[in-house]
């Protein structure tokens, strides 16, 4: 079986919703709709209080090299501009716009594999918003169009879905199976690339099934299945699982001709192109021992995640914790209250106090757990002992820099200590050092 | 809704696994053998085993008390190190003395050096090798053949590991553990002055009745020292568990075999018993539950590795040279020493690191 050194196998917890199917949700009534959803400048708003908009109708544009333009999810009037809660940064700014009726939409054009060349395939990318959607939103187009020195044979599809309770991929694999291989084969076409491969997490099987069917009158297409194992659907742990080519240390995939893209993406990529439609809804899992009827949802964009949960009963008594994303590397909330949902969230999980536990940070025993788990083959525990000490550079001198944060050792820590969260902090200060000292020669210029 | 829910950093699930339960399952791990010894030393056991713990528990609470520390006596550690230090002495032992050994253990070898984590050296060890120090008559002559339990109403088994002709060399077969007869033999067989059976005595230890007899625990030795088969059973306990690497006894457990093998005979190369080695005296219980502590062990694979057959060459070459007829706590507690020389130079290859 396919997989790579080290990681953790934490609960799945998919078992809560791995057969339900995408529910599109009613039509919300309000959207929220932050202006960064997605990694890089936040978008320009294109619209003013008062405006009429209709669904899929543009209402901020990127600024910037590395942004992504924004759509309106819904028919109606702009009704408010300003800071909302936000799933990842806390607050930001954002547009209200309140729904006037049933959804017009607006026109996109359209395209098929046939008149679609790169240049067009880049533009429509980018028109209509597509970013990331396995939770790390970089822009699609900037992605999808790397440096001419860099050549590019094969494009990688994340259908491992490796943090527990998700199940949104897996469905949307077997429910759009056709759609994401269009999506993907576009991809593969348009980058110039020889080849796409899906990889799909073990504990998958109707989805590993269903893309093989699909995919298997195109030659360029390959459906493989890995080990479930956290975190397979790491970017470099992924290529290492399925091409054995090991992405270089403070590299990016690109470094060995790879892109990785995710299943949902491929999916936005065919919407985008065959139907003109914008990133304006996604698919989200909405789980977790605190929910009463854990689902998969179809929801648009700016829908609150306080309709959600009461979608599916509420929460029960012994929630203490509200995260978007998975339970590894998600975002924890404050409050579901006037949260957005956004291009990046994947999930909607409400954990109890038996999946959270919480316990005090003891001193590390030396077990090696954490060190025998590390998908990067760090030393948790002695990076954590530097930044404790701050000595920065001996951390760096360790590759803490190589650290991609999925909290596996964190996981697995029997002390408890927050390794992950020291190692964030770490990197933190080192970047600031490294900015300080870039400013420095600056002056020296 | 206006429920405020927690707020942290990722990841928001952990396992359940506590340093707590760690300690616990290993002292559950030793439980085989501490019934084996139960049944070999009768209730000789249980005093020794109770004076121990208590004086590890209390000198830990005492002096997290004295230094103002959160008292974690429940987290099992210093439990832990009470048992095995009562496993690290002969039955006969006054109790104070095992008592005064875990206290030493506690204070000098762990709260004085910061506390669980903090320790360089396996306290239970150090503690033992304090005892081998202060009262080397109590720890050495002491051996009890195993009586006063219900196993050892068989006075054929009281015998133990013994042959007439090792009978006929040593005086007081029944005090000495079978290491130390193979010592004396050994010695008296470079010794042409002396008139003894010796070569006799050595082919009686290294024969399959003698294993055997080991293996089941029927020799005279430490509490814990006695019990081969049991100690083994928790062993793989503690593998399947995955609360010891199994490198570390596979590494120790290997080299002491494969050296005792090639160098441990009388008649030349590959003449020696490795068997007779691994079940006697106290490589059981280091092997599979001193050398794998994991404070005092190296943090990375390769690093076990190398820890692990450093114990075995040191074992080995107490047992054949050194003045003392056992190694086995001493190479862990010189092994120890290097842990975080080997941690320094086994950091492994990171993902894609390119090493110029
Ligand atoms: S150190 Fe970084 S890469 Fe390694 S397990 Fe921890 S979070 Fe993951
Ligand atoms: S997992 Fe925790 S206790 Fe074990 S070595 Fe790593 S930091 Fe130390």
């Amino acid at each position: 079986m396919l997989t790579f050194k080290g990681g953790i196998h934490p609960p799945e917890g998919k078992a809560l919703t791995e057969g339900k199917p995408l529910k599109r949700l009613s039509l919300p009534d309000k959207v929220i709709i932050p202006l960064s959803q997605h990694i890089g400048a936040p978008a320009k708003a294109i619209v003013q209080i008062g405006d009429e908009v209709l669904t899929g109708q543009p209402v901020a544009e990127a600024s910037g090299m590395i942004s992504a333009s924004i759509h309106s999810s819904v028919t109606g009037k702009v009704v408010g501009i300003g800071s909302f809660p936000h799933p990842v940064s806390g607050t930001g700014p954002a547009l209200v716009i309140e729904r006037s009726g049933e959804d017009i939409f607006y026109e996109h054009p359209r395209y098929t594999a046939g008149d679609c060349d790169k240049e067009t395939f880049l533009k429509v990318v980018a028109d209509m918003g597509l970013v990331g959607l396995g939770g790390a939103t970089f822009p699609t187009h900037v992605k999808l169009a790397p440096p001419s020195f860099k050549k590019v044979d094969c494009i990688i599809l994340n259908g491992a879905e490796c943090e527990p309770y998700l199940t949104c991929d897996d469905r949307l694999m077997q429910e759009q199976s056709e759609g994401i291989a269009l999506g993907l084969l576009l991809m593969v076409k348009n980058t110039g690339a020889e080849k796409g491969i899906i990889g799909i997490e073990n504990n998958k099987p109707h989805a590993f099934k269903k893309m093989c069917e699909v995919c298997r009158p195109y030659h360029e297409l390959e459906v493989v299945s890995v080990k479930t194992k956290y975190p397979q659907g790491a970017e470099k742990q992924l290529i290492d699982a399925l091409t054995k080519r090991k992405v270089p240390a403070g590299g990016l995939p690109l470094d060995v001709g790879i892109i990785v893209q995710n299943v949902g993406t491929a999916f936005a990529v065919y919407e985008a192109v065959y139907l003109g439609k914008p990133l304006i809804e996604r698919a989200v899992t909405v789980s977790g021992e605190g929910i009463n009827e854990p689902s998969n949802f179809i929801v648009r964009i700016g829908d609150t995640y306080e309709r959600l949960i009461r979608e599916v009963g509420g929460l029960k008594e012994e929630t203490v914790s509200l995260i978007s994303g998975g339970p590894m590397m998600g975002f924890a909330q404050y409050t579901a209250q006037s949260l957005p949902v956004i291009k990046g969230t994947s999930g909607i999980l409400a954990l109890t106090e038996r999946e959270v536990g919480r316990t005090r940070e003891a001193p590390c025993i030396s077990c090696g757990a954490c060190v025998d788990i590390c998908p990067m083959q760090l030393i948790p525990t002695q990076l954590v002992r530097q930044v404790k000490n701050k000595r920065y550079e001996e951390a760096a001198a360790l590759n803490i820099n190589s650290c991609i944060e999925c909290g596996s050792c964190a996981y697995v820590c029997p002390s408890k200590i927050p390794l992950v969260q020291y190692v964030r902090l770490g990197k933190g200060f080192l970047r600031k050092l490294s900015a300080r000292e870039r400013a420095k020669k600056e002056e020296k210029k | 809704m206006a429920e405020k829910f927690l707020i942290k950093t990722s990841p928001h699930i952990k396992n359940n696994l506590s340093v707590a339960k760690v300690m616990w399952l290993v002292v559950v791990a030793l439980l085989p053998a501490y019934i084996h010894t139960f049944f070999l030393f009768g209730y000789r056991t249980v005093w020794v085993s109770l004076a121990a713990v208590a004086g590890a528990v209390v000198s830990e609470a005492l002096m997290q008390l004295l230094m103002k520390k959160k008292i974690t006596v429940y987290d099992g550690s210093a439990f832990l190190t009470g048992l095995l230090i009562a496993f690290n002495v002969p039955p006969s032992i006054a109790l104070w003395k095992v008592a005064l050994g875990s206290a030493f253990a506690i204070i000098v070898a762990k709260q004085l050096f910061g506390g669980l984590g903090y320790n360089i050296f396996n306290p239970a060890l150090a503690g033992r090798a304090f005892l081998m120090a202060s009262y080397p008559v109590a720890m050495t002559s002491g051996w009890k053949a195993p009586a006063g339990g219900f196993l050892s109403l068989d006075p054929a088994l009281t015998q133990g590991f013994s042959g007439p002709a090792v009978t006929k060399f040593l005086d007081s077969v029944t005090s000495a553990t079978p290491l130390n007869a193979l010592k004396t033999a050994r010695a008296a067989l470079n010794d042409p002055e002396l008139d003894v059976p010796a070569r006799e005595a050595v082919e009686q230890l290294f024969s399959a009745d003698s294993i055997v007899h080991s293996f089941f625990g029927r020799i005279g030795g430490c509490l814990g020292e006695t019990t081969a088969l049991f100690l083994l059973a928790g062993g793989l306990f503690l593998l399947i568990m995955k609360l010891a690497d199994w490198r570390v006894p596979a590494g120790y457990l290997g080299t002491v075999a494969l050296l005792t093998w090639a160098f441990g005979g009388i008649d030349g190369i590959f003449t020696g018993n490795p068997l007779f080695h691994l079940f006697t005296g106290g490589l059981m219980l280091g092997a599979f539950f001193m050398a794998t502590d994991m404070v005092t062990s190296p943090l990375t694979r390769k690093g076990k590795w190398i820890f692990a057959v450093g114990c075995g060459v040191l074992t080995f070459t107490i047992r054949m040279w050194g003045g003392y007829p056992e190694g086995v706590s001493y190479s862990i507690l010189l092994m120890n020493i290097f842990v975080p020389l080997i941690d320094r130079y086994t950091v492994p290859v990171s993902f894609g690191e390119v090493k110029a």
